[in-house]
């Protein structure tokens, strides 16, 4: 009865540890190469009007987008 | 393209933290942690003014320059970003840096070991666009999206502006062509009165 209780106080004690960990960081120097923004994400969340993997489409699809979204003065005229 | 750039229109924010509140949803950034804020300036006399503050993704950042570890590097539309792997939380460029952008959060995936984190102008970190790795180190990546920073898209008053240097400058140029500039422009002196647009109590500026 005894050793039993034991082990069952060892793994709930390890169980709790368990919750004590965080995510792992690997020691590196320098940076590393980051994928430029046009390649895209790859995922379905992206906004119309670009395709992923092109530099000018993206280019041009931020610049409508700041001129679209964030000049009134072209929806006033 | 030109750099990525941030401007904020002082004429126009209404201090409202719509923008802090956009960066803060959008990545999920921790408590006690802005990215960006609102600064107000002779707060409470007329003509205060307000402004949206943030990393300005500067040309010749300083926070680069004094890195000792180099984690800083920047994309090739001018966006300063930096790798959270190499940090190690020294808090050089905090003091560097003079928009006080650097934060330090005490919680979340880097937390306690307190790496820098930063505005990102939405453009995630290192890891691989979109990835789960980024988004809880970096946030969201709107600009492999094809979308703009959160904070600017969500300014209620197009206060700020952000994205290509180029068309942020020549939509703000126009705005100010457009409205006039000091007490000729709308808000306090339309409110108010020219005489008293921006000047604070006895009349000296």
């Amino acid at each position: 009865m005894k050793p039993r209780i034991i082990i069952v106080f060892l793994a709930t004690g390890f169980a709790a540890l368990g919750g004590c960990t965080e995510d792992p960081q690997t020691l590196e120097s320098g940076v590393k190469v980051d994928t430029a923004a046009y390649q895209g994400t790859g995922y379905p969340f992206a906004a119309a009007g670009w395709k992923p993997g092109e530099k000018a489409s993206w280019e041009q699809q931020l610049k409508t987008r700041t001129v679209n979204g964030q000049n009134e003065y072209t929806k006033v005229r | 393209m030109a750099r990525m750039k941030f401007v904020c229109d002082a004429e126009r924010c209404i201090e409202c933290n719509s923008c802090v509140t956009a960066c803060k949803n959008e990545h999920e950034v921790p408590w006690g942690v802005n990215r960006r804020r609102v600064v107000t300036l002779n707060d409470g006399v007329p003509g205060e003014r307000s402004i949206s503050v943030a990393c300005m993704h500067c040309s010749d950042a300083p926070c680069m320059a004094v890195c000792p570890v180099n984690c800083f590097y920047r994309t090739d539309e001018g966006v300063v970003l930096h790798d959270k792997d190499v940090c190690i939380g020294c808090g050089y460029c905090s003091y560097a840096c003079p928009f006080g952008a650097p934060q330090f959060p005490a919680s979340g995936t880097f937390g306690v070991r307190g790496k820098m984190d930063k505005c990102t102008f939405c453009a995630g970190g290192p890891e691989a666009n979109g990835s789960q790795a980024e988004f809880e180190k970096y946030g969201r990546n709107r600009l492999a999206e094809g979308k703009l920073p959160a904070c600017a898209e969500m300014c209620s008053t197009k206060a700020l502006l952000g994205g290509d240097g180029d068309v942020v400058a020549d939509i703000f140029r126009n705005r100010v062509v457009m409205r006039g500039k000091g007490a000729e422009a709308w808000g306090w002196g339309t409110a108010y009165g020219s005489r008293q647009a921006g000047q604070p109590p006895g009349g000296k500026s």
